[in-house]
């Protein structure tokens, strides 16, 4: 790209989800701000819709859903790039039927003033899509969008992703990248200005309108790796949509006597006023429910608390902690190698997802989610602030520069089995306190820095470097000493054994294994500190640097630990 | 990334440890997993300058490159595709309840093993086939009776708790216990451990100890047969539950629907307990284990009571044999002591003729002497008092001395020498204190 098309290349982050899109741009403060659309929408449906020809968009197409569901196209996003036998048609049940086109799904809808059905293709949806967001974002930056970073769900193929951009460049967006969503919400949390870069292990649970995707992620000095991902088709926003719309049906039906479900038009009234309440309980304990003309012109209206929601929801919320859970066991961890849990997605909001994953997981791990953290972002902006983040980044980069970094070539690396790290206190492995400098999944080659406390004494002192493993450390607790035995105790002492069982107690603890290597600093002052750096090559030799903190002399050391591998080795 | 402070001190060299340098490799980093960076965000970028500086990538780098990656991304094994069968394709949703739901689903070869994943993933692959709009798009009606069974069994599989209650009742999954004849005829436990894996699977407390086999130890059996008697199932019968009329109906008839399900459900549990006591019990009547353990039990009392036996009898032998050895010694002993007996008699009259003769000797040196007359013949008292001397003085002697004496008159004719042997004689019992002067008239 020349330099007259870099400067006038003008890029946003887009999330595009079946349910809802977001448009995101970073100002020249650095600040991600997500752009509202006409309407004041940041969270834009994905939808379109057409009456006499004219063409509503986001919330508005949504509002058709009542009156012109069958010229309302929904839920397309999964749909782009597939064979028609590989989608999966049930979200657009209250909308559009997908049909089987020479390539991929098509929509047939009336969608000019004609009074005739037209077959659109996904393609063509799509840029419709994307036209709309890009006009809502360049009317909003005032010059014109043609560039951006999308996100998309770990699964979506090469081949969605090509569709994706073809559809793009049709409204005029060149596709500078795709990133995971997951991934993306992660860079979110980490582009904060107060966010610490560190090693950590991040599950991200995204719960969305009709999928719920978990990705295990491990966090490198600032290199994101997937370790694992789990995806739910069957358990999202729409399932809460749902368990409200049968809760109202059958007050409906205890009034009324009649199932306002099986009216077509009643049932999509019902869904969108069940998502309005479902989406009022996420900020208030109350709310009512309230449609004009439900079904043959009966006005209904009820109220629900939160906790009957809780109730009836519950086996929704569970469903999505053990999904969560799989994904981690999935990735060969256990729930205490987590370090944080990432809500994502708008479902996110609902405060009984983020509180069922708290109790599902160890106590302390931190849920970033509203009703669990006061410093939590939106979650149904974390996909987007990313892309926009992403965006700033690269913009000024030559496509085909883009393309090379992106490339496995680059991308690539071998990630370590074990932790490397040094013993502490005593250099006999099964006495000495393991501390790891690399953590396991980091991508080599990899630097990493550490200061050491000396005995009290100085003196000289033994650096053995190990590898280590994170193991889960199961015990019981004695039991507590039993309250004073009252005369008539024996009757229920039965009852009595099984309640005092004593809770097991997890925990993470380091076990040293292979030694790499030894190594003695001499003479070390008393209160000195020693540092160690570790350079772990591709090939996976190790280069170890010692030295006695502020000793500028350079009685240094340094030795080697020879590779076991070649470089770009293979998959193991 | 920042400085990592480790505030536990490092060890203290031991002594005597060197190395070249101050510095031994030792070991090998542990073999590494390729896994994709994400592209993504401001460090990524420094990597892909690192990585990328200074170098280009050859075609084939590249392809290589990206077939290396781990894949995280679940790839279909093939595991989730079962024939479907027309009679199953043309059922109710309404008959929900009769109908297979692993079976609807196509995971029959796992049933409640199925992972709630690989429910997930049938259920979904179901989906995209027998979706009504997938039958319009392929000519067929928009019959979406099936459809909706999917949507059941996947209901009912992927909550936990109706899973359980359907597991409970899922006759498919239950392998019935082989017969008595089959067991005789067959191998034991390649007929009764699917039985056993099968019932496991109702266990509240898991793992279940299974059947092994005949290299099973005692320990194993019995653990085993004590687990199944003390069986702790979740089994329960809700699910065969008749159907509660809804609130239309009256509540009595409710109440009443109710109550009768309780029951049953209460029954069928009751039965299932000593259906599966029953199952145990026969195969433990059959189990060829337990009639070795006895036997094995039996030899080890045996063996210990043989030995017993046989200790009692050796120690009894050796009481005899001691009795009897005691009894010989004294026979011999007694024996011994006659002899000695008979020997002393002997020798006693022995010495008696012995004495006798030398007193005769003695006597006959008196004659000799002339009873110790000094001239002529010896006066009869001459000779009554020389004998009552010789008398005296053989009284006073012991055979030996008596011996002594005989033997130096031996031979002596002569008075005078006979005379003085005599005189000696009466000398040497005088200083003895055995005759007092004046005792003898004649010598
Ligand atoms: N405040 C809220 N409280 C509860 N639910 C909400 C809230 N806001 C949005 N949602 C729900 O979140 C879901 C949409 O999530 P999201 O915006 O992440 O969709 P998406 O990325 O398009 O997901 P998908 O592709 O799975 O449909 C909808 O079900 C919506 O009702
Ligand atoms: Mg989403």
């Amino acid at each position: 790209m020349s330099d007259d098309e870099s400067q006038s290349r003008v890029a946003i982050g887009i999330s595009f989800g079946n349910s809802y899109s977001s448009i995101a741009s970073t100002n020249n403060d650095g600040n991600t701000i997500v752009i509202a659309n006409e309407d004041g929408d940041r969270q834009i449906p994905s939808m379109l819709s057409y009456v006499s020809g004219e063409e509503f968009h986001g919330q508005q197409a949504k509002s058709q859903l009542v009156r012109n569901p069958t010229n309302t196209v929904a839920y397309f996003r999964d749909f782009i790039g597939q064979d028609f036998k590989s989608i999966d048609p049930t979200p657009c049940s209250g909308s559009a039927h997908p049909k089987a086109g020479s390539d991929g799904a098509t929509f047939n809808i009336k969608d000019t003033e004609e009074d005739s059905e037209n077959t659109r293709t996904i393609s063509e949806i799509t840029t419709r899509h994307l036209k709309r967001l890009q006009t809502s974002a360049s009317d909003y930056l005032g010059k014109g969008v043609n560039a951006a970073v999308i996100t998309v769900p770990t699964n979506f193929t090469d081949k969605q992703k090509e569709a994706l951009t073809a559809s793009a460049k049709e409204a005029g967006i060149e596709v500078l990248q795709y990133i995971h969503e997951p991934v993306s919400a992660v860079l979110a949390y980490d582009a904060r200005p107060d966010a610490k870069l560190s090693d950590k292990i991040v599950v991200v649970v995204d719960i969305g309108g009709i999928r719920t995707d978990v990705t295990v992620i491990a966090s490198r000095g600032g290199l994101y790796s997937i370790l694992a991902t789990a995806h739910d088709y069957d358990v999202s926003g729409a399932q809460f949509d749902q368990a409200l719309m049968d809760h109202f049906a059958k007050e409906f039906i205890k009034k009324h006597k009649t199932d306002p479900r099986e009216d077509k038009r009643a049932l999509a009234k019902l869904k969108l006023e069940s998502e309005a309440v479902k989406k009022a309980l996420s900020i208030g304990t109350n709310a009512s429910f309230s449609v004009e003309s439900l079904v043959s012109g009966i006005d209904f209206t009820s109220t629900i608390n939160r906790t009957r929601f809780e109730l009836i929801g519950n086996k929704y919320f569970a469903s999505i902690s053990r999904l969560a859970l799989s994904a981690v066991e999935k990735a060969g961890l256990d729930p205490l190698d987590v370090s944080e849990i990432i809500c994502s997605g708008g479902s996110s909001h609902t405060p009984k997802v983020a509180r069922s994953l708290q109790s599902a997981f160890p106590e302390g791990i931190p849920v970033l989610a509203p009703a669990t953290s006061p410093t939590s972002l939106n979650p149904s902006e974390l996909a987007v602030r990313g892309a926009a983040i992403q965006a700033s980044l690269i913009s000024e980069f030559e496509t085909e520069d883009i393309d090379q970094s992106t490339h496995p070539m680059v991308t690539a690396a071998p990630h370590l089995g074990k932790a490397i790290g040094i013993l502490s206190i005593s250099g006999d492995e099964s006495s000495g306190v393991f501390r790891p400098l690399v953590e396991a999944h980091t991508p080599v080659p990899v630097r990493r820095t550490a200061q050491i406390a000396v005995p009290r004494e100085g003196g000289d002192v033994l650096i053995k470097i190990c590898e280590g493993v994170s193991q889960i450390k199961v015990s019981t607790p004695a039991p507590q000493p039993k309250a004073e035995k009252k005369d008539d105790e024996d009757e229920d002492s039965d009852e009595d054994d099984s309640e005092d069982e004593p809770e097991e107690v997890r925990e993470r603890v380091w076990k040293a294994e292979t030694v790499l290597s030894e190594a003695a600093l001499r003479g070390v002052k008393k209160g000195a500190k020693v540092e160690v750096q570790l350079d772990v090559a591709a090939d996976l030799s190790v280069r170890v640097t010692l030295r006695q903190v502020g000793d500028k002399g350079g009685k240094g050391l340094i030795g080697n630990i020879k590779g076991s591998a070649k470089e770009n080795g293979h998959a193991s | 990334m920042a400085t990592i402070t480790i505030s536990l001190p490092l060890p203290v060299l031991p002594e005597g440890w060197t190395a070249e340098k101050d510095f031994k490799a030792v070991g090998e980093v542990s073999a590494a997993t390729n896994r994709s960076i994400e592209p993504v965000g401001p460090h990524f970028l420094a990597h892909a300058r690192r990585k990328r500086h200074r170098r280009t990538f050859s075609e084939d780098d590249r392809i290589q490159a990206q077939e290396n990656v781990k894949s995280v991304e679940d790839q279909d094994a093939g595991e989730i595709s079962e024939p479907e069968d027309q009679v199953m394709l043309q059922r109710e949703a309404k008959d929900w309840k009769g109908q297979d739901h692993y079976a609807v689903l196509g995971i029959t070869k796992y049933r409640w093993r199925a992972t709630e994943d690989q429910i997930k993933r049938a259920h979904r692959k179901k989906v995209l086939k027998h979706h009504p709009d997938k039958k319009a798009a392929a000519g067929g009606t928009e019959d979406d009776q099936f459809f909706k069974c999917i949507q059941k069994a996947t209901e009912v599989l992927s909550d936990p708790v109706r899973r359980r209650q359907y597991d409970s009742v899922d006759e498919a999954a239950d392998v019935e216990p082989p017969t008595k004849k089959q067991t005789q005829k067959g191998n034991f436990y390649k007929l009764w451990g699917p039985v056993f894996a099968a019932e496991s699977r109702f266990s509240k407390i898991q793992p279940v100890p299974q059947l092994g086999n005949d290299k099973s130890t005692k320990e194993e059996v019995d653990e085993f047969y004590n687990f199944w008697y003390n069986f702790d199932s979740w089994r329960s019968f809700e699910y065969l539950d008749e159907d509660v009329p809804d609130d239309n109906e009256s509540r009595d008839q409710r109440r009443h629907m109710e109550r009768k399900n309780l029951n049953a459900r209460k029954k069928r549990k009751t039965e299932d307990s000593a259906r599966l006591r029953k199952l145990v019990d026969d195969a433990l009547a059959l189990d060829e284990r337990i009639k070795k353990f006895r036997q094995e039990e039996h030899a080890r009392k045996n063996k210990k009571r043989l030995e017993r036996e046989a200790e009692q009898k050796k120690a009894a032998e050796d009481a005899a044999k001691a009795k009897e050895e005691e009894a010989k010694k004294q026979a011999e002993k007694d024996a011994a002591e006659k002899a000695g007996k008979a020997d002393a008699k002997k020798a006693k009259e022995q010495a008696k003729n012995a004495v006798k003769k030398n007193k005769r000797v003695i006597r006959g040196a008196v004659k000799d002497a002339n009873y110790f007359a000094t001239s002529g013949d010896a006066s009869a008292s001459q000779i009554d008092g020389a004998l009552n001397d010789v008398d005296l003085l053989i009284s006073k002697q012991d055979p030996d001395e008596l011996a002594a004496w005989t033997a130096k008159l031996d031979g002596k004719k002569d008075a005078v020498i006979i005379k003085q042997i005599f005189d000696e004689e009466v000398k040497t019992l005088k200083d003895a204190g055995k005759i007092k002067d004046g005792e003898l008239k004649t010598l």
